[in-house]
């Protein structure tokens, strides 16, 4: 590989959109989550740390790097340890594959990204289950059983609504039927040349939220980590280091899903050229617009989280198959009847 | 899958305050429970015995920080029984004031806290923003917050003027409205009534086996409010209602609250507008003849009782307090049998526990050879010589 090229990657990888920009952004978001919860609870939020207390999030994640860490005496060193890098990197890769303006590298995308990231943001849930499980701590134990348990109610809704917009967007090659190759990008240029087909995914698109909500463990979905029930479930006996980078990739796991829903559902990115001066300026005007889609998706799951009080594990299950799932495949039976009935 | 033992406390974070409660746990289900009371208990009933009548009274404010006047009340009751003085009409109608707001403010308290346990934040950031509404009118009558040293032997201490009264009126005007938009939240929101409905049952039998006490047993359908039963201060003359539920669970225990709201709101506003004149306080001697006296007090969390023993000189001979979350403890723990492990909180706070009222007394029990002997001050010093003995090689070589 090409020196040049080679310094593109790293620069794609390490600063923008990677780890730099991601730490950056899912800080923002987090801030961003917290004020829009605090004035939903009649509360100012976040006010001193920066702007308007922007660097809240920043200022919490320093302050827990400092702090002692702490391993349990009869728990796994190594996979204690492990543990936070494995759901780190994770979720850093899910967010790698998002398109998130105009110029993409052949490594994050390519038909079949959409399959990737779902899967990439599954691990750090199995990777909460394995802290808690090494824990040796039943508060821990007790949030590792919630944690699996919840991710078999909210994982088939989740994937099922979040194929159905490609599905919708796929076309017919030659007598084979190629659902916009599930690539991400592909599924937002589709929705924004087919604007008037957005609504069509209305209800796919709530169900997705809903699971993301579960899948981020936040109310009314937060049974495994119920603070007044098991303290912290699985994160009960991680501190310092740990526990940061534990929040961190809560934080990007929120940014990952967001503009993943933002991307599937709401065209994402996609921007036509616009020209100013001569010039194309749509490759910036195509991440703002993204950044303003996320943030949309986001301040529907913090008004979610302030509407409601935390379910029971039980009722979270019942709940995901009793209406999560049916509504989903009746999205899946939408998407496949308007494509074999409807030409566009 | 074998059972597990689970500690709750006295260190976590549903618990405010200082308890243990040792769960076995089936998977999500709870088989067993056991509680240890005792780790906030401060010696307040010995206390009693080193002060005056006067003295006590303020004692008495600190036993509980949200039921203040809960404790003054049936203090001062008892003194003023064995005193045989009659206390003016106004006094009367004053400490119905203050307790009645305090009531306010302290279920207010109790939703706030029942959102938090079941996570839903929003109604505990909404219910403790209009709780400080409340405690601005307490401040406007007594100058506190929550300790109001409202009460004294043979009266109150502070007046309500007139304009006092209208400003308090205003205010309450704007709690009734708070009251009445709480009350249809508490009855329709799905997640909260998902979580509390049918959570923690104590049937009406059980409730009256186990001497459940205020909103708990009210809540299982038994009529029992000292307030009306046995009336104390003005409320044998103040209209009200005795609220009470048939579904006999947590979603019970809060519907009785809230519209425990809605007559404390009336009962407010009719002893604003019904003020009878006069003094506000009769003196009293200092010194209180020997006799024994007992006082019933309808507070937030249920039925308050206080004795007293005196023996003809300026200070008790002994005052025994028996604080409601005590009465509420077995029925507290029939509730908790069989229910999951997400519900604890829930159940447990349903009875507005209030453990530093409640502790009484503290047992030291020997982690290692199970001895739980008291300790006289002699055996202490002893002991503790003898430890440092033994440690002192530890304690110096750091």
């Amino acid at each position: 590989m090409a020196i040049p090229s080679l310094l593109k990657v790293l620069l794609y990888l390490l600063a923008f959109p990677g780890v730099l920009f991601l730490c950056a952004f899912s800080t923002c978001v987090e801030w961003f989550d917290r004020k829009v919860y605090a004035r939903l609870q009649n509360r100012i939020g976040p006010l001193h740390t920066g702007n308007s207390g922007i660097l809240q999030p920043l200022a919490d994640f320093i302050k827990l790097m400092a702090k002692e860490d702490l391993v349990p005496t009869h728990a796994d060193k190594g996979i204690f340890n492990a543990l936070p890098l494995f759901s780190f990197a994770s979720a850093l890769t899910a967010f790698l594959m998002v398109p998130i303006f105009r110029v993409h590298l052949p490594f994050t995308s390519f038909p079949g990204d959409l399959i990737v990231i779902i899967y990439l943001l599954s691990i750090p849930t199995i990777v909460y289950f394995l802290a808690g499980w090494h824990s040796t701590n039943y508060f821990a134990m007790l949030g590792s059983f919630r944690n699996l348990t919840q991710l078999f109610g909210y994982e088939v809704p989740l994937f099922l609504s979040l194929l159905t917009p490609g599905m919708l967007a796929g076309a017919w090659h030659g007598g084979v039927w190629s659902p916009a190759n599930w690539q991400m990008s592909a599924i937002g240029q589709f929705y924004m040349t087919h604007a008037f087909l957005i609504p069509v995914n209305i209800i796919g698109f709530a169900v997705a939220l809903i699971a993301l909500q579960a899948k981020l463990e936040r109310v009314p979905f937060d049974a495994p980590e119920a603070e007044t029930e098991i303290v912290a479930g699985a994160m009960t006996e991680y501190s310092g280091k740990k526990l940061a980078l534990f929040r961190l990739t809560v934080d990007m796991e929120l940014v990952a899903g967001s503009a993943l829903i933002a991307t599937v559902f709401l065209g994402g990115f996609v921007l036509p050229p616009v020209a100013l001066g001569g010039t194309d300026i749509s490759a910036p005007l195509s991440f703002i617009l993204f950044v303003l889609k996320t943030l949309f998706v986001v301040a529907l799951l913090s008004l979610m989280r302030a509407l409601m009080g935390r379910l029971r594990i039980d009722q979270t299950i019942a709940f995901s198959w009793r209406w999560l799932a049916p509504l989903s495949l009746i999205q899946v039976v939408i998407a496949v009847g308007l494509k074999a009935f409807v030409r566009f | 899958m074998p059972t597990i033992k689970v500690p709750l406390g006295p260190q976590h974070p549903a618990l405010k305050e200082p308890e243990s409660f040792k769960f076995e746990l089936d998977g999500e289900r709870v088989v067993g429970v056991d509680v240890r009371m005792g780790y906030a208990h401060r010696g307040i009933e010995k206390g009693f015995e080193g002060r005056t009548f006067t003295q006590g009274i303020y004692l008495a404010e600190r036993i509980c920080g949200i039921c203040s006047h809960a404790h003054t009340t049936p203090f001062v009751q008892n003194v003023e029984e064995l005193l045989k003085i009659e206390i003016p009409p106004r006094a009367r109608y004053i400490r119905v004031l203050v307790g009645e707001l305090e009531r306010i403010h302290s279920h207010l308290l109790w939703l706030g806290v029942a959102g938090h346990e079941v996570g839903f934040d929003s109604l505990f950031m909404y219910t403790w923003r209009d709780r400080e509404l409340v405690l601005d009118m307490l401040e406007l009558i007594s100058g506190n917050r929550v300790h109001h040293g409202m009460n004294t032997v043979g009266g109150v201490r502070r007046d309500v003027s007139a304009d006092q009264a209208e400003k308090l009126l205003e205010m309450n005007a704007l709690v009734t409205a708070r009251t009445d938009y709480y009350i249809k939240m508490c009855t329709a929101e799905p997640t909260f009534m998902a979580r509390i409905s049918g959570v923690g049952p104590l049937s009406k039998q059980d409730a009256l086996d186990l001497n459940a006490v205020g909103p708990m047993a009210r809540a299982s359908g038994v009529k029992r409010d000292i307030r009306k039963d046995d009336p104390y201060a003005a409320y044998g003359e103040i209209p009200f209602e005795v609220i009470t539920a048939e579904s006999c669970d947590v979603l019970g225990r809060a519907v009785v609250r809230v519209f425990e709201l809605l007559q404390c709101v009336r009962i407010v506003g009719y002893v604003l507008k019904n003020m009878p004149a006069g003094d506000i306080r009769v003196r009293a001697p200092r010194k209180v003849p020997a006799g024994e006296a007992i006082a019933r007090y309808e507070a937030p969390r249920g039925e308050n009782i206080h004795f007293m023993k005196s023996n003809g000189t300026e200070k008790p001979d002994r005052v025994k307090v028996r604080a409601p979350t005590y009465a509420n403890m077995p029925a507290t723990l029939a509730t908790l049998k069989g229910s999951f492990v997400a519900d604890i909180p829930i159940t447990v706070a349903a009875i507005d526990p209030c453990f530093c009222c409640a502790d009484r007394m503290v047992r030291l029990v020997d982690d290692r050879t199970g001895r739980n002997d008291l300790m006289t001050w002699p055996q202490l010093q002893r002991y503790s010589r003898e430890w440092l003995g033994r440690n002192r090689r530890d304690l110096i070589g750091n």
